[in-house]
């Protein structure tokens, strides 16, 4: 007999498989603004400022119903990417991870801003006088320095992904397979008569995952403090 | 170890104005190879200078050249960005790369300058500053002295044309700067580089420099041989009045074994100060101080003071206060003497008389000498 019914598989591949989307796209966006927002003043800076940390102080279900409008199928954002590019993310995995992917940004942005606004801006200058353009100054000073933010801020959106049910559940509802990640599934049972069993085995399967994640980037924090990857 | 040859020898020229907020500088100096100090009380606008020839910050009018390349010109609508400059700069808080070790601070530079215009060999730079032992470190892993020298390596290997030192000593303790001196030395001596030093530690200044520069208040207030500007009655207010003096050059002559007492000479007499570990004829620079020096209108008999001087007197400062300083020629040689009012009443001491200069031997510790630098071709600074 398999460890994990067939039920808990499904759910936990597609919780996964909707984190590490969710995170490894917002990435490099996070990064963008967090270097922007830590590093510059331009007009509209507090616009943009607000309205990253938008999803942290709205209700989940409010987020969902914005993403919802916008890029249902009929939505505005969402005819157009269908057109364009054939992406579909209404009742859809992409709609979780792009849900998932919002409501981890603010989180992601945070931690990687602060990891910015805490490099030496002398050391950025010391590279350009010994001839590092601007590119190279980001690559070489600026973007290892942020590395412990980086690690940091992409655990949070990946944590913060396994547990989103709010805004997910508003989006894209629960369709087995394709939208219904492990939160998804453990409300979905709850919901059940009888049901408790097979909760109690999905949150320790939830549980497993987080702590797992944790430790892994544990390690991998280590590794940078000790200077294996610089 | 030079700058590449086909390039004319790097001088530097400023003439720049800049304002920010109620401070505003406007300075014109031209350098050339050796050490020129930038001196100053802080605030005086050191930092801000060595900014502008860096790139740092961009002046509001004006003109930047380095060996006849311009850097920045206003009206020409030039303004090289810093990683062009060919500038290397020593940063007084060092700013090391902490996610490297040393080797790879070092050779951070080398990376972004084209191997033909590279004239600093790995090797030779380490070697220079004795950082084979530490290559590789971390600079957490670094004392203050040591991370200065890095620092120092550091910009030497991008193989700039010009040297920035934005008082890279005063981050260290007395025993830390003597680590780093004789280093700067070898610099000054061995690499045909200018070198622009800000300080305002006048013993540095007159151990090191060669040319000195004079800021204050965002003006230059004096140029010249550091000699000759330190010994200057009227630039003491900026100078500093206990530690005022004069600095002169001197060679090396005989070395009297039974009483451990070295023989230098200059134009002016000669001097004995305690056994010196240096082979007669090398050049060594003496920093006589105006408080180690009493005047005599005859030369002393039973005194025991050996240092004396004959010299005429060029003129006494002129103040109300119970001290004068007054400065002396001795045989073209410039010496500042302090005295109390009441004895230069007394001695009738005025412009033309001639005197003795009595100088303490022990005054000339080894904290004063330093080896002369090679002779350089005079800068032409301006006010």
């Amino acid at each position: 007999m398999p460890i994990l019914t067939q039920l808990e598989m499904e759910a936990l591949g597609l919780s996964l498989k909707v984190g590490l989307w969710s995170t490894l796209v917002s990435l490099p966006l996070a990064i963008a603004v967090a270097v922007a927002l830590g590093r510059s003043s331009f007009p509209g800076k507090s616009l943009i400022d607000t309205l990253v940390y938008l999803p942290l102080v709205l209700p989940p279900v409010v987020t969902g119903y914005f993403l919802l409008v916008l890029f249902g199928r009929r939505g505005p954002l969402g005819a157009a990417l269908e057109q364009w590019f054939g992406l579909v993310f209404a009742f859809r995995w992409t709609g979780a991870a792009l849900a998932s992917a919002v409501m981890g940004f603010p989180l992601m942005v945070r931690a990687i801003r602060l990891s910015v606004e805490a490099i030496d801006p002398g050391l950025e200058q010391a590279a350009a006088t010994l001839g590092a353009g601007r590119a190279a100054v980001f690559a070489t000073v600026t973007l290892p320095l942020m590395l412990p933010g980086i690690l940091a801020g992409t655990l949070l959106g990946f944590a913060r992904s396994l547990g989103e049910f709010g805004a997910t559940i508003t989006f894209v509802s629960n369709i087995p397979g394709e939208t219904r990640t492990l939160p998804i599934a453990i409300y979905g049972l709850t919901q059940v008569p009888g049901g408790d069993a097979a909760v109690l085995r999905l949150v320790l399967l939830s549980v497993a995952v987080s702590v797992g994640a944790l430790f892994a980037s544990e390690l991998l924090a280590r590794r940078i403090a000790k200077g294996a990857v610089a | 170890m030079t700058p590449t040859t086909s390039e004319e020898p790097a001088s530097l020229e400023i003439d720049i104005e800049h304002r920010v907020g109620g401070f505003d500088l406007a300075a014109k100096v031209a350098t050339g190879p050796g050490i020129t100090a930038l001196f100053g009380r802080s605030g005086s606008g050191k930092t801000t200078l060595v900014n502008l020839i860096a790139g740092l910050i961009r002046p509001q009018r004006g003109r930047i050249a380095l060996g006849g390349r311009v850097l920045f010109d206003h009206t020409a609508g030039i303004d090289l960005p810093p990683h062009r400059r060919q500038v290397g700069y020593v940063f007084q808080d060092g700013r090391l790369f902490p996610h490297l070790s040393v080797r790879h601070n070092l050779l951070y530079g080398r990376w972004f300058t084209p191997a033909g215009r590279r004239y600093a060999s790995f090797a030779a730079i380490v070697d220079l500053l004795g950082l084979g032992p530490l290559l590789d470190r971390r600079p957490l892993h670094l004392s203050g002295g040591e991370k200065q020298r890095v620092a120092i390596g550091r910009a030497l290997l991008a193989s700039p044309r010009i040297v920035l030192m934005d008082e890279p000593l005063a981050a260290l303790d007395g025993a830390r700067k003597a680590e780093i001196l004789p280093y700067i030395e070898r610099l000054r001596d061995e690499l045909a580089l200018p070198i622009i030093y800000v300080s305002h530690a006048i013993d540095e200044v007159a151990r090191l420099a060669d040319w000195l520069v004079l800021m204050n208040d965002g003006r230059v207030a004096a140029s010249g041989q550091v000699g000759e500007v330190l010994s200057r009655l009227d630039l003491r207010p900026l100078t500093g009045r206990y530690e005022a003096g004069a600095v002169i050059e001197t060679r090396v002559g005989e070395t009297d074994t039974a009483y451990e007492l070295t023989t230098l000479s200059f134009a002016g007499g000669e001097l004995r100060v305690p056994r010196l570990a240096l082979a007669p004829g090398s050049l060594v620079r003496v920093r006589i101080r105006a408080r180690d020096v009493a005047i005599a209108l005859a030369r002393p008999q039973g005194i025991s003071i050996q240092n004396m001087v004959a010299a005429r007197i060029i003129e006494l400062s002129a103040e109300q206060g119970p001290i004068i300083e007054i400065a002396l020629d001795a045989g073209g040689t410039r010496l500042l003497a302090r005295v109390t009012r009441l004895s230069a009443d007394l001695l009738r001491l005025a412009p033309g008389v001639p005197v003795w200069a009595l100088i303490k031997s022990v005054a000339l510790d080894r904290h004063m000498l330093s080896q002369a630098p090679g002779i350089h071709a005079s800068p032409d600074i301006e006010l």
